[in-house]
């Protein structure tokens, strides 16, 4: 299987922000989260996947071509959805078609109709009155439209109703049936990523934190919830973070199976994506 | 073909599905050359990473109860269905075996063994 995206040891300094040495890749079929905080470096990551901004260090390949290089050839082939529809408010949806039917040779003018009446989206409307929502499916249909092979979304679902974000993932996932397309999407949403998600990349503080398959993470991450006495008698080198509360001690572990023979009687939930990246950046490390 | 998948149950949702499939066909609801959907389908209809069907039916292959053909799609395989059967007798009696030698190393009765088995089976 090839990777659509790989990111090798990606670099970029601002004054008060480092990316560093930012390395993962997206294999073909695949949908890959992205997680941190905001501030953590996810839209700086993708801008640079996309060469919005410049990289100061490290390598990007797209469809295994680089990413400057045969930047126009790639683009062709991305459909991209950012946080804010950058869509001009004077147009309708239906000059947005006439705009991108320039842009990309492979404009399908009959799928964006039918993401148009999928979503709802009124024709005649001036995009201005168009609801948050409305202008955010207008961009996913937009990128939708030109049969991209990858598709690239930053914060996109954010203010979207859980009907409608299902609806996405589900197009998402008929998407991803072609071995040859893949997803990558930063999301805060992340019991979406538990839903549809193959692999989750955490990053934070401008560095990856990990970068590991769902099911690892669901079926083998879990949190320890302990008293006082139990706290001092576990082996702090099983525990990848812990956080004292009001009533005792939470602690992240990578190898719940492991813990649970270890430690027998003991409370061990399931982490959720939200558990961990809660622990990893609240907690503290042993 | 039903697959019911829980989130809650625990059980790992590869091991869920392996059990399922396994089980229809130990019980000829699923017989041998029938098609299994692919995984990538499997996994779009159930909502779940392709990684965990793609798991799913590596397991199922692995211990012969399907096979996978490239280009084609996975199929039930042709098992015998005898030797099912003696594979199932023979893990339980392994399990049974266990529960026995706790039994005896704990000081439980066969009567308060019996009565466990009998609850357990009949799902309290």
């Amino acid at each position: 299987m090839n990777n659509m995206i790989e990111v090798e040891n990606l670099c970029k300094n601002y004054p008060s922000f480092q990316l560093r040495n930012v390395s993962f890749s997206v294999p073909g079929g695949s949908i890959v989260g992205f997680v941190g905080e905001n501030g953590a470096g996810k839209t700086t990551t993708i801008k640079l996947i996309l060469n919005e901004i410049k990289r100061d260090g490290g390598t990007v390949k797209i469809f295994g071509l680089d990413n400057i290089r045969d930047e126009c050839k790639i683009k062709e082939q991305i459909g991209v959805v950012f946080d804010e529809s950058y869509f001009h408010g004077e147009f309708k949806a239906g000059d947005i078609a006439l705009i991108l039917k320039r842009v990309f040779k492979s404009w399908d003018e009959a799928l964006f109709g039918e993401y148009l009446r999928q979503f709802n989206l009124p024709r005649n409307k001036l995009i201005k009155e168009y609801s948050k929502g409305m202008k955010m499916k207008l961009s996913i249909a937009s990128a939708l439209a030109h049969h991209p092979r990858l598709l690239i979304l930053d914060e996109a679902t954010g203010g979207l109703d859980p009907i409608v974000r299902s609806e996405i993932l589900d197009i998402f996932l008929g998407f991803i049936q072609d071995e040859n397309h893949s997803v990558l999407f930063s999301s805060h949403i992340t019991g979406d990523l538990e839903r549809i998600a193959d692999y989750v990349t955490f990053i934070h503080e401008g560095k990856i934190v990990f970068n590991r398959s769902k099911d690892d993470l669901i079926d083998q991450f879990g949190i320890l919830k302990c008293g006082q006495q139990d706290f001092q008698k576990v082996d702090k080198s099983d525990l990848l973070r812990w956080h004292k509360t009001g009533f005792g001690y939470e602690a992240l572990v990578s190898d719940k199976n492991l813990i649970r023979r270890k430690y027998s009687g003991a409370v061990i939930d399931t982490a959720t994506i939200d558990d961990i990246m809660l622990l990893y950046v609240k907690g503290e490390k042993s | 073909m039903d697959i019911i998948i829980s989130n809650s149950s625990g059980r790992p949702i590869y091991e869920q599905i392996t059990g399922q499939i396994k089980n229809s066909i130990i019980t000829g609801a699923l017989n041998a050359g029938d098609a299994l959907p692919s995984m990538r389908l499997l996994a779009k209809e159930l909502r779940i990473s392709v990684i965990t069907t793609k798991r799913a039916y590596e397991d199922l292959e692995r211990e012969g109860f399907i096979e996978t053909v490239a280009g084609k799609g996975s199929f039930v395989a042709q098992k015998n269905m005898e030797f099912i059967r003696e594979e199932q007798l023979r893990k339980a009696e392994t399990l049974l075996q266990s529960a026995v030698d706790v039994a005896k190393a704990g000081g439980i009765t066969l009567e308060e063994l019996s009565e466990m088995l009998l609850l357990l089976y009949n799902g309290d």
